[in-house]
């Protein structure tokens, strides 16, 4: 993909320009909130950054290695619920409890590894979404964990170490942009390193890649590893910015696709993909939700359904294929 | 208390709420067996039928019974249209980009059902096949017993038709190999929309015939096709057969794990039951691929 232009550039020049890009990008982003400074476009903004975690996490398995995962939400509520328990129970900093958390959620991905890396295509596909439906069903009726009604956590002073802030939403965006950075330099570290390699040889040709010694189960397991930490501590994050989980919060199934959409609708397989899928998609679903949603009568959700078709039916290499085409 | 007759009792409710999986999980494994694309909206086209059968109660008193045809014949009529405004230019193209267009189309339909008839749930209220068979102690709906019947009827209709008839054949001949089928001068296209137009007539029938019992509101086609797709996957994607007895093993695990464990946990048991038979067989139970 694109080795061609590649080669065609001189690779200083190729630099140059994308440090120069990435430092517009970065300026423009770090001044938003001081130039936008109502609340709702600062919000608009989280949601970006949170979902560009979500899918660039869920990228490096389903996009470089070709898993097309529907259960990421279990690592989402496994970060959620891990942070937020341990606070109300031990009220230990939600920082060290996103790191037990994401732990926690490296843990579960490689059990998770055992059963589904064996099967393929649909197979795999349901085997995910089984697993989700799974933890959901049993975080509804697990009592001690908030069951259906979910869990409050508590209102603590404001300030970096008990990571809530109640008068602005500043300082959750520039932590959600931290995140996001992150995730992404993580991504394009993975990307350029042999196990990038590894993982797209996988999505390219399984049994050819066995062929040449690749370990074909530990480098799935180690995507997985890799994304499901990502995607746990956007789960945390999103506990100590909403205050409030629960199983239909964190855990549905619908959260999963919507991870996986972002990033297939951006173009899986690239870095600013997920990025490019979020900044679509969010604001769409964010300013339909707030415009048109009122009552209940999900014109928004159908404008977004609709949306999907066309892209998905006219662009089914995803945005940055659209991108590709102008340049 | 394990009484024989409780046993029995989950026994029938199971069988019957399992031939209604099983036809719902039919028709999508048609689709896939033509073309290896799941359609994620089949249980929006299902919800569809039932608001069919619903509003020809409620407008014209047509008794659902008596929809069933029409039904039928819409939603086939909406498997075709699906097929040559969306499918029909992405078979080329990736896996991600199939899943998401019929998703994408589950999610219109289903906001479309809200918008247009709100998410209330609604029912139809005294239709000709109502009341219950006894026998001793244990109670058998003639509404579930009816849409049971016609499931397995339907079954057996499209397996004839599959396999003994010419257009089955034609069928066939496109799943294995769509450029030597055409070659013979079989329309692929043709075959394909057809295969579209039938997978969506079986959840039309179950559609129809599920109204009689059951609520009828925008969100009731997701639980079906999400078992049915479990279904699939359960007796092997590309097996009509393995289908249709993964759709009954499933109404059986739902029902007795109802019984035995907790209603809580119905769902929960079918996703174990299918992790497990996917971890020995990771091909599904009667799968070729």
């Amino acid at each position: 993909m694109g080795k061609e232009e590649r080669s065609s550039m001189d690779p200083t020049k190729k630099n140059w320009r994308q440090v120069l890009f990435l430092s517009v990008v970065g300026i423009i982003l770090l001044v938003f909130p001081h130039i936008f400074t109502l609340p709702f476009p600062q919000h608009i903004m989280i949601m970006i950054f949170l979902y560009a975690t979500l899918a660039q996490a869920w990228n490096i398995v389903g996009g470089y290695a070709g898993q097309c995962s529907l259960g990421h939400a279990v690592y989402f509520g496994c970060g959620a619920y891990t942070s937020s328990l341990l606070l109300i129970h031990f009220g230990l900093s939600p920082w060290l409890g996103m790191l037990v958390g994401a732990g926690l959620a490296v843990g579960l991905s490689l059990i998770i590894g055992i059963p589904v890396f064996r099967l393929a295509g649909h197979y795999f596909a349901i085997a995910t979404i089984a697993i989700g439906e799974m933890c959901q069903i049993g975080m509804v009726n697990w009592k001690g964990g908030g069951g259906a009604n979910g869990l409050y956590l508590p209102i603590l002073d404001e300030g970096f170490y008990n990571f809530e802030f109640h008068t602005t939403k500043v300082p959750y965006y520039y932590i959600a942009l931290a995140i996001a950075a992150v995730t992404f330099y993580a991504t394009h570290l993975i990307e350029k390193s042999w196990i990038g390699f590894y993982l797209r040889a996988i999505k390219g040709d399984l049994d050819a890649s066995r062929s040449l010694g690749i370990n074909v189960a530990r480098y799935k397991s180690i995507g997985l590893a890799i994304s499901a930490f990502f995607t746990a501590v956007a789960g945390t994050f999103y506990a100590q910015y909403v205050l409030f989980i629960d199983p239909e919060s964190v855990l549905p199934l619908m959260l999963s696709v919507l991870i996986s959409l972002v990033a297939i609708l951006g173009g899986v397989a690239s870095v600013w993909g997920p990025f490019l899928g979020a900044l679509v998609l969010v604001p769409l679903s964010e300013f339909t939700r707030t415009y048109l949603g009122g009552g209940g009568k999900a014109i928004d959700l159908m404008i977004y359904g609709a949306l999907i078709v066309i892209i998905a039916r006219f662009q089914p290499e995803g945005l940055m294929g659209l991108l590709k085409k102008f340049r | 208390m394990l009484t024989p007759e409780i046993i029995l009792q989950t026994l029938i409710s199971g069988l019957l709420m399992g031939c209604i999986y099983a036809l719902v999980a039919v028709g999508l494994c048609l689709i896939w067996g033509l073309m290896e694309i799941v359609n994620f909206a089949h249980g929006q086209f299902m919800m569809l039928a039932m608001f069919l059968a619903f509003w020809m109660y409620t407008l014209f008193g047509l008794d659902p019974l008596l929809s069933l045809p029409l039904g039928a014949i819409v939603l086939f009529i909406i498997g075709v249209a699906t097929y040559h405004f969306i499918i029909k230019g992405m078979l080329h193209t990736t896996f991600f980009a199939q899943i998401f267009a019929t998703f994408g189309l589950g999610v219109f339909l289903h906001s479309m059902a809200q918008f247009l008839w709100t998410a209330n749930y609604r029912s139809i209220q005294n239709p000709v096949l109502s009341g219950r068979l006894a026998v001793g102690n244990i109670f058998v709906g003639f509404p579930q017993m009816a849409a049971a019947a016609m499931c397995i009827l339907g079954f057996l209709f499209l397996y004839w038709l599959i396999n003994k008839t010419e257009i089955g054949l034609a069928l066939q001949a496109a799943s294995e190999d769509r450029e030597a089928a055409s070659l013979m001068g079989i329309n692929s296209n043709r075959i394909f929309a057809l295969g579209w137009g039938i997978g969506s007539a079986c959840v039309g029938v179950a559609g129809v015939l599920l109204t009689n019992f059951f609520y009828i509101f925008p969100e009731v086609g997701f639980t079906f096709a999400l078992i049915a797709y479990v279904a699939v996957a359960l007796g092997g994607f590309g097996s009509i057969v393995g289908s249709f007895l993964a759709g009954i093993i499933i109404g059986l695990v739902e029902a007795f794990s109802g019984l035995l464990i907790d209603p809580a946990f119905k769902y929960f048991s079918i996703y174990v039951l299918y992790m497990v038979v996917i971890f020995f067989r990771p091909q599904g139970l009667w799968g070729r691929y």
